[in-house]
């Protein structure tokens, strides 16, 4: 490769276009095609290609791998072990498997939990700070903490707080003796309400910082011409600055949607998906992982989230992109 | 994350192994599993003088315990022991990629089904010579645990722990309760406990797995050894009704059980006991960790759990059992063979013992001189014992236990009511799994 670069490049670049004085177009499609000289595509080819590559590999390989092994039977020990059983799986996933039906509404309840409370509630936190208050950065970065801890870390903070004998909350309102026990993290009616608080705790934050980035672009034009105009605050807000902001809406959706889909490792921290808060992704690696190695039944339900994602994903995409094309 | 009965690790994932469980996740797993098996595998076994061996011991006593052991291994014989030490939860998630890729030499793991699974599955080698040298060193029942279902050798057994009914001698004696020996005087007891108020029995199922030691200790007082081994492997049926009593059994002194179970961990519903407001705790012997102050140990007693059907007494006790086995493929096996030699004499497990006082020598030839009181109790009940049974999810199918059981048991102890539906649904399932390979 060096000896290419060698030799080519001087030539290239020494070598000046011939219609470089007649036309300024001209000139510019023309060198554009010339500068990309063999060094340059081959760059082109590696900064393209190895993703690409990794991507295919990392990806769609795994997970047509993970569709093909749906249809199987596999204990992970050596590849003549597997065994096709055609739709076996899933008959058993929808029919017998107490677990499934209730992953999959936890799942939903995850979604519009986090679409209701904290979002909005990151919007409305996004607003107050985009008035340029005092101590705005501190506010700021109290809010997006959450976001930059991990999820594990929070799971385990959590579970010091809702520790049915020496948590913080039970230990506060007396509710840790026999008889008076609030079960935060085994009563399956609780919860899943009790992780979701945690959730939304996070969520928040994340929601504030990407509504935060979407009201520092709209134009401050936009506002004046709302206060000539004589609009009240929320007025202001309701006409003309939330309309301006549903690029930033799509993306807090999908956003939002991928995080309930993905769910996983606050619930496995706080209490491994027991009752009550079983998810999707949380029996897929209860099958696959570990010794249990039911992997053609745990790519079953790898599938299932797979297909509902697309789901919920595609339609919604191809139909902002038409819109905003149209526009 | 499940963690094993052995309790001897600290139940909490760990962080690795849990962004792990979150990046295999994430990856619709599936194919990606197997590429781990690159993990394993040791470099130095070209060296005639090294034996590698992969061990789960990465809590500080075990590992410590089992350094010594090396040690003295590496005096008597001049082989060096090349240990390459995983997370206790790790190594065992990773086991089935372990094992397939370049596993070391010889690795701890555990007796009964589990490891005649790897056995069936060729991915250990039988050990027969090792134990024309070890066999004297073991009683009947040890043996029996060593052995894959061919009827060859597969495992060393270091250590054992029976599981029990734990209390306080002091709070017994205080209150003048006597020791249960049948099914309606542990009744009785926990009635008299209750109105003392005191919790009769403490209990934490957050880690799923307890729970199925109390099925375990019903079932085979109840239905004996046989039954307990045919519901295990599959053969007997979850809707007999044999399991049905079982679980009219347990929902019977459950309202005595400590409340919000599911919720708590081993070790909070342990500090019950340790702080006198439970009365009893059914639990594996490693509870005795949770007793910091020596006063306080020096209380901690146990008694097996009592009679229920007088046809098989209390003649089966509960001990799982932690050893050695052979890897398929071992780089260096007649040095290999000399280790597993040695870690099955009476030597080896006094040196391990030193430095962990929960659990007791497999051998019958082991020093008993050093045992603490609690350790002679444990050693006299497995060695009397007619059968040894090692846990649900040891002497059953894993994925069944723990896809299957450990949520079941789970909603069973927050729900008793719905025990005819779950059984149907729990046979269902143990179907399908047991019919897949």
């Amino acid at each position: 490769m060096s000896t290419d670069t060698t030799t080519t490049t001087p030539g290239a670049a020494a070598v000046p276009p011939p219609g470089a004085a007649s036309d300024d177009n001209k000139r510019a499609t023309q060198s554009h095609r010339r500068l990309l000289t063999r060094r340059d595509r081959i760059t082109l080819a590696v900064m393209a290609g190895v993703p690409t590559i990794l991507h295919v590999a990392l990806v769609w390989v795994t997970a047509l791998a993970s569709i093909a092994l749906a249809f199987t039977t596999w204990d992970g020990i050596g590849f003549d072990s597997i065994k096709w059983v055609g739709l076996e799986n899933f008959k058993e996933l929808f029919t017998n498997n107490p677990q499934f039906w209730p992953a999959v509404q936890h799942n939903v309840i995850w979604f519009v939990v986090l679409i209701l409370l904290p979002t909005p509630f990151g919007l409305f936190l996004a607003v107050q700070l985009d008035k340029r208050i005092r101590f705005s950065r501190v506010y700021q970065t109290a809010l997006f903490l959450p976001v930059v801890m991990s999820l594990a870390v929070i799971g385990f903070v959590w579970q010091l707080i809702y520790n049915p004998d020496t948590g913080l909350i039970n230990s506060v309102i007396g509710a840790n003796k026999p008889g008076h026990y609030i079960d935060w993290i085994g009563d399956p009616n609780l919860n899943l309400w009790a992780i979701l608080i945690a959730a939304s705790w996070r969520h928040t934050g994340y929601m504030m910082i990407l509504y935060l980035a979407g009201l520092k672009s709209v134009d401050p034009s936009l506002r004046e011409a709302a206060a000539l105009d004589g609009a009240n605050e929320w007025q202001t807000f309701k006409s003309v600055i939330f309309p301006t902001l549903r690029p930033t809406n799509t993306v807090v959706l999908v956003v939002t949607i991928i995080e309930a889909l993905r769910a996983f490792d606050l619930v496995f921290v706080f209490n491994k998906g027991a009752q009550g808060t079983e998810l999707l992704s949380i029996l897929v690696t209860n099958n696959i992982i570990g010794e249990s190695s039911r992997i053609g039944y745990g790519s079953a339900i790898a599938v299932v989230l797979l297909v509902i994602s697309l789901a919920v994903i595609i339609p919604y995409l191809v139909a902002t992109f038409r819109k905003e094309r149209r526009a | 994350m499940r963690l094993s009965p052995s309790g001897l690790s600290v139940p909490d994932p760990s962080r690795r192994s849990l962004l792990r469980g979150a990046g295999s996740a994430a990856l619709l797993a599936g194919a990606g599993i197997p590429l781990l098996s690159a993990c394993g595998g040791s470099g130095s076994s070209s060296d005639p003088k090294t034996v590698s061996l992969g061990s789960n011991a990465s809590d500080a006593v075990p590992k410590k315990a089992f350094a010594e052991i090396y040690a003295s291994f590496k005096k008597q014989s001049g082989i060096t022991v090349d240990v390459n030490t995983k997370d206790h939860n790790t190594f065992q998630e990773q086991i089935n990629s372990y094992l397939q890729g370049t596993p070391d030499d010889v690795f701890t793991w555990f007796a009964g089904y589990r490891m005649q699974f790897f056995a069936a599955k060729k991915l250990a080698t039988p050990i027969d010579d090792v134990w024309q040298t070890i066999g004297d060193n073991f009683p009947d029942a040890m043996k029996q645990l060593s052995k894959g279902e061919d009827g060859k050798y597969y495992f060393v057994p270091l250590y054992t722990y029976p599981w029990a009914v734990f209390y306080r001698k002091s709070v017994f004696q205080q209150h003048g309760y006597e020791i249960p020996t049948t099914w309606d005087a542990l009744v009785a007891l926990c009635k008299q406990m209750k109105k003392d108020g005191l919790v009769p029995i403490a209990f934490g199922d957050k880690d799923a797995w307890p729970a199925m030691g109390t099925f375990d200790q019903i079932n085979f007082r109840l239905n004996g050894y046989d039954f307990h081994v045919e519901l295990m492997a599959g053969k007997a049926s979850w809707t007999d009704a044999k399991v049905k009593a079982v679980f009219d059994h347990w929902t019977e002194i459950l309202p005595y059980h400590q409340d919000g179970a599911v919720g708590r961990t081993w070790q909070d519903a342990a500090q019950t006991l340790v702080s006198k407001k439970a009365g009893m705790y059914l639990l594996g012997s490693f509870v005795g960790q949770q007793f910091t102050n020596k006063a306080d140990l020096d209380d901690l007693d146990f008694f097996a759990f009592p009679e229920i059907n007088p046809a098989y007494g209390q003649e089966t006790v509960e001990a799982p059992t932690d050893g050695f086995m052979l890897s398929k493929a071992p780089k260096n096996k007649s040095a290999a063979a000399k280790l597993l030699e040695y870690l099955g004499t009476p030597e080896a497990e006094a040196v391990y013992l030193k430095a962990d006082s929960s659990v007791v020598a497999a051998s019958s030839k082991a020093d008993t001189s050093t045992y603490t009181a609690l350790q002679k109790k444990a050693y006299t009940m497995i060695s009397g014992a007619k059968n040894l049974t090692q846990f649900m999810d040891r002497d059953s199918r894993p994925d069944f236990t723990s896809t299957v059981m450990q949520p079941a048991l789970q909603k069973f102890v927050r729900d008793p009511k719905g025990i005819d539906s779950q059984l149907t649904s729990i046979e269902r399932q143990k179907k399908t799994i047991f019919a897949s390979s």
